[in-house]
């Protein structure tokens, strides 16, 4: 029997040096295939005597199991190798950019007027809008504002060669509410407006958001309570001092502008609040009842209060802006910094 | 108004600092645009006088001058060289060895004088500027020093020094607020402190000569007094105690007449003017201007007048506008004897705006439009009288005063009830603290009868703002403290906001475009005439009267009038890959008249991709603007869309498509036309979209439907048609066939070139196939294919490949 361990033998050494899976299954059929060599061996079992052909059967039978087993564990091996070599060949730099369209952005403005109106909703408001090119009793008029008002001056007013005007503010939105709908309201109107004026601190059109509630029992005591609460939600700053100190609007009585505390120096003073500690941004009050006279609503039964304020403004304020008007450039390095 | 704190000091007495006081006003509604100094904090400046000039041996620009600072005879005089223009005699400033001169500039360190050697010669200090001392500006040379000015004194106590410029920025409704005695006033209620009127006596007549006063337009005009001044010295001087004031409110010395009738007005808020009683004949008359009238003016220009303008007339001609500007011609001038001072009560609503007619604004038409208080004009004659005979001397006139109605002097009672502060305010304030404050401010009260708790309040005739009970909750909040209210953040009745499923929203627009890389910008909605024409020509352009520029003169008609300058503009600063967007109304004249339209538009430029190190860097073509607009579109599902070629001027023809919708266009995609690039001066290839929001704003509630469980059969078509032939020509064919279980179709390849014939192109098409109750047969399908084949050769002869 020392053909068997002798292909036993160099079968296991072929195995042990077989480096593919090709050279692997040729070495199978070499042994264990039809002409194979242990094959052979098996046919060759009939030539025995009978008496050993049993024994010398399950000898070979042991050898042809061995090298199957043998077999399969180089296979498992040589399998693993490839695997690995192919992990390998497929890695990539995960440190390269993926493919992507770039993001794009929203303008500052837009994201903040989303932002205030994503706060006053929570207070029930709606939004409203109204349009551009308004006609002066919407603008003025019905706003308590009659013709040579003084305070028409500082509109600084554009002017259509029909009468017609660009807003100089979003009241007229009020007005158009009112006019429109039933108390009680709670609205807010942010919007394009206008004013001939430009300069380093002016720009020709800008941004405000009007606000209005129109209640039985709204007083200035809520007013306050209400604003105070925005704009602490929106600077994000809980004890954001804020104050009220008496002004005139011809729409409101009593009216007020609203200082914040610099939200740049904390109140210590600096350029942005002219160190003064607080910043102006916003008038407010008291809807005047010539005001509800003018849309039908008895001041006797309701009051209410009108704000309004500057979304540039307060975009600046929120990201650090210094120059308003780099708001209307649109130089995309500009507006990429918002995505 | 500007006015001097000492001033202010003089009538009311207040034991606060200034900045306490600036505080006070603020806090009560009168804005302060600045606090300040009348000069720098500079220390130990005195007055000196020139005794000597030497040229410096070593410097041509340097003078060695022998000062006599005061100090005795016999003492020796302080040398001190200068490069400044000096005189010999002169009195000048000078900075003393230890003195302090801080800079303007606040990040710089004050100057300390010390001794010091000029090119080899000593100097003992420093002669001073004006602008050295924070008291003039740069170029004004050294400081004049009165030549009465003792020598040795401190700068500060000549000057008066000591002393701050408040700028107070006086609501349109307090016209009570412009004057030194309205102020004080003011101050008196906030601080509680006394107020002490200055004392106007009554001046001894010394003739009898009246001039006649005639109101023609008496509901314009209400009062007018005025009263002769004979031989008067107009060539002296006007004291330094009214200058310095009148200085420190922003207004120059002019002469004696016009300084004492400036300070009045400053003084107690009452406007006059002085004319010079020869150059008037006949008399005044108080009436309204003719149109096409000329009227000379004090600041020597002409005015050509509108009807209806109030003016001041003689029996010749106008001589002034009525609050406004005093006329050239009976102007008081250096050989003026006589003259005729006027004090009048012009009404606020009637002459608002008038001035502005003419391109003016001045301190009087400031004040008279607001509200100048009917009850000043003679007491402001008799103070302006007595300043002026103390200056110029002369022969005082009677007053003659001309009013219209006799209850010129009295404002209407107010009902105020008191339940109308807690309803405004939402504090109850105590009836004795109202009274109080209601007092104060110079009201008259009376407890109202009956059982509702109020009063009836006559407010002082200076007030113009104050005739309803809101005006006065408004003055009992201002002068309570509107920080004592507190802030109250109100139960509200919760509101659900209405939220439409089926509207497609803004943010929802904005946000696919963000997604797909595109910056949002915003445009001016005024643009230039030029690019409006070009990129719209057929439209009437909608022109402001008043533009700023003529590039910002036109509203816009697209929003492209604006991207597209905008695009270009980064384009030219060096970024190549520009994909801008921007919502707004659009301004279009139409048959009914205006239309403002909100509109999203886009405009691209440049490669699809920023560079990038594995894609090829592509620009950006028609079909990718159409695949934005695409994405925009799909959120519109209650609505089918179609492009069909378009012939919008601005755009290429051959790569634009309008979009439609039920036959209405909603809106316009394609690449900008060459010839609008080249005259717009662009140097990328735009391509833009515009919509218009509420044509592209219905959503559909999505609706369920079941899924087929059989498998579907996808079959694909590889036709040759002419290229011509559109796409859409194709689809509506197979569309109109109707077929039940034709469940998707999609083209999947387009190609001409090799193996195509010239002329004709290949379109590679997928049919998919399912039934719902079960799995389609082989022949079934192919009975579809054939119609459908059938059909296309018939309509638009088109052959399988």
């Amino acid at each position: 029997m020392n053909k068997l361990t002798e292909l036993m033998q160099q079968a296991q050494n072929q195995l042990e040096t077989a480096s593919g899976l090709i050279e692997l299954d040729e070495i199978r059929v070499h042994y264990l295939g039809k002409k194979g060599l242990i094959t052979d061996q098996l046919k060759q079992l009939g030539q025995l005597p009978a008496e050993e052909r049993r024994e010398a059967g399950q000898e070979i039978n042991k050898v042809k199991q061995s090298i199957a087993l043998l077999l399969n564990e180089r296979k498992d091996v040589l399998e693993e190798f490839v695997l690995n070599e192919r992990l390998q060949n497929e890695s990539v730099d995960v440190s390269l950019p993926g493919r992507q369209m770039e993001a794009g952005s929203l303008h500052p403005v837009t994201r903040t007027a989303k932002r205030i109106e994503e706060i006053f909703m929570q207070l029930g408001f709606a939004v409203e809008v109204g349009p551009e090119i308004e006609d002066d009793y919407h603008n003025f008029t019905a706003l308590n504002i009659p013709d040579h008002h003084p305070s028409r001056a500082s509109h600084d007013t554009f002017y259509f060669d029909d009468g017609t005007l660009l807003r100089t503010h979003t009241s007229p939105v009020q007005i158009r509410t009112m006019e429109n709908q039933e108390p009680p309201l709670r609205i807010i109107a942010p919007g394009r407006v206008y004013r001939c004026d430009s300069d380093v601190t002016h720009s020709p059109m800008f941004h405000q958001v009007e606000g209005l509630m129109v209640d039985k029992d709204v007083t200035f005591s809520d007013l306050k309570g209400i604003l105070e609460a925005f704009f602490k939600a929106f600077f994000e700053v809980e004890d954001l001092p804020t104050r009220f100190r008496p002004h005139y609007f011809p729409f409101t009585e009593p009216s007020a502008e609203t200082d914040i505390q610099c939200v740049l120096c904390s109140g210590k003073g600096c350029r942005v609040c002219g160190n003064t500690g607080w910043i102006e941004v916003m008038g407010c009050g008291m809807v005047n009842p010539e005001v509800f006279r003018h849309v039908g609503i008895d001041p006797e039964e309701y009051t209410g209060f009108a704000f309004g304020f500057g979304i540039d403004r307060l975009a600046m304020l929120r990201y650090g802006i210094d120059d308003l008007r780099k708001l209307f450039d649109n130089d995309v390095r500009f507006l990429k910094q918002f995505a | 108004m500007k006015v001097s704190e000492n001033w202010l000091r003089e009538w009311v007495e207040i034991d606060a600092t200034t900045e306490e006081i600036a505080h006070q006003l603020i806090m009560s509604g009168t804005e302060l645009d600045g606090i300040d100094p009348v000069a720098s904090a500079f220390t130990d400046v005195r007055v000196g006088q020139i005794k000597s000039i030497e040229q410096h041996p070593d410097a041509d620009r340097l003078k060695v001058c022998q000062v006599d600072i005061g100090e005795g005879i016999g003492e020796e005089l302080l040398q001190i060289v200068t490069n400044a223009t000096v005189e010999l005699e002169q009195k000048v400033p000078i900075a003393m060895i230890g003195a302090i001169l801080p800079s303007a500039d606040e990040s710089e360190k004050p100057l300390k004088i010390k001794k010091g050697k000029l090119r080899g010669i000593v100097s003992h200090g420093m002669f001073c500027g004006s602008e050295t001392l924070g008291m003039g500006e740069a170029g004004e040379g050294l400081l004049a020093i009165p030549t009465d000015a003792e020598l040795g004194k401190n700068l500060r106590d000549i000057f008066d020094l000591d002393d701050v410029v408040l700028d107070l920025d006086a609501t349109p409704n307090r016209a009570d607020l412009l004057s030194v005695a309205g102020i004080s006033r003011e101050l008196g209620v906030i601080m509680q402190a006394p107020v002490k009127a200055i004392e106007i006596q009554q001046a001894t007549v010394d003739h009898d000569e009246t001039f006649p006063v005639k109101i023609t337009a008496d509901d314009l005009c209400h009062r007018y007094a005025g009263r002769i001044i004979k031989d008067l010295d107009v060539k002296a001087k006007t004291p330094k105690w009214i200058v310095d004031k009148l200085l420190r409110s922003g207004v120059r010395s002019l002469g004696p007449v016009v300084d004492v009738t400036n300070y009045v007005m400053l003084e107690l808020g009452q406007p006059m003017h002085g004319f010079d009683f020869d150059k008037l004949s006949g008399g005044i008359n108080v009436r309204r201007s003719v149109k096409g009238e000329k009227q000379a003016l004090l600041n020597g220009t002409t005015a050509t007048l509108k009807a209806d303008t109030l003016v001041i007339s003689d029996d010749k001609q106008a001589q002034g506008l009525a609050g406004i500007m005093g006329g050239e011609d009976s102007s008081v001038s250096d050989d003026t004897n006589n003259i005729y001072l006027e004090s009048a009560f012009f009404v606020p609503e009637k002459i608002m705006g008038k001035a502005r007619q003419y391109g003016l604004h001045t301190d009087s038409s400031h004040r008279f439009e607001r509200g100048v208080s009917p009850d000043l004009q003679v007491n402001a004659l008799e103070r302006a009288t007595q300043l002026i005979t103390e200056i110029c001397g002369g022969k005082v006139g009677p007053i003659t005063d001309v009013s219209i109605n006799d209850d010129l002097q009295k404002r209407g009672d107010i009902h105020f009830e008191a339940r109308r502060i807690k309803r405004h305010l939402g504090i109850e304030v105590e009836a004795t603290r109202v009274e109080d404050i209601l007092t104060r401010l110079g009201c008259k009260l009376s407890v109202l009868d009956g059982s509702e708790q109020g009063w009836t309040v006559t407010p002082p005739i200076f007030r113009f703002d104050l005739a309803t009970p809101e005006d006065l909750v408004e003055e009992v909040a201002r002068i309570y403290g509107y920080d004592n209210i507190p802030a109250r953040l109100r139960p509200m009745e919760p509101r659900i906001a209405r939220k439409e499923e089926t509207l497609v929203t803004d943010d929802e627009l904005r946000n696919i475009l963000v997604a797909r890389g595109y910056q949002e910008a915003i445009t001016y909605s005024f643009v230039s005439s030029e690019v409006e024409a070009l990129l719209s020509p057929s439209q009437e352009q909608i022109k402001l009267s008043n533009p700023i520029s003529e590039e910002l003169a036109i509203m816009r008609s697209s929003l492209w009038s604006g991207l597209i300058p905008a695009l270009d503009k980064n384009v030219k600063r060096q970024q190549p890959r520009v994909r801008f967007f921007e919502t707004g109304l659009s301004f279009l004249k139409t048959q009914d008249g205006l239309t403002q339209r909100k509109k999203i538009a886009g405009a691209i430029t440049g490669n699809l991709y920023s560079e990038n190190w594995n894609s090829t860097s592509e620009a950006v073509d028609f079909y990718d603007i159409k695949g934005d607009v695409e994405a925009l579109l799909i959120l519109a599902s209650g609505k089918s869309f179609e492009f069909v070629s378009s012939d919008h001027t601005a755009l290429h023809p051959g790569q634009s498509a309008n979009i439609l919708s039920d036959g209405e266009i909603v809106g316009v995609c394609g690449a900008l036309h060459p010839a609008i690039e080249k005259k717009l001066d662009l140097d990328q290839q735009v391509f833009v979209f515009e919509l218009d929001i509420d044509l592209i704003s219905q959503k559909k509630l999505p609706e369920y439907t079941k899924l087929s469980p059989y498998p579907s059969i996808r079959r694909d078509l590889a036709l040759l048609v002419e290229s011509k032939i559109s796409y859409s020509q194709i689809t509506k064919v197979i569309n109109k066939l109707n077929i039940k279980e034709l469940i998707d179709s999609f083209v999947f390849d387009v190609y001409s070139g090799v193996n195509v014939d010239s002329g004709q192109k290949s379109i590679a098409l997928s049919l998919i196939f399912q039934e719902f109750s079960r799995t389609l047969e082989e022949q079934e399908i192919s009975s579809h294919v054939g119609k459908i084949m059938d059909a296309l050769e018939k309509e638009t002869g088109a052959v399988l490949r």
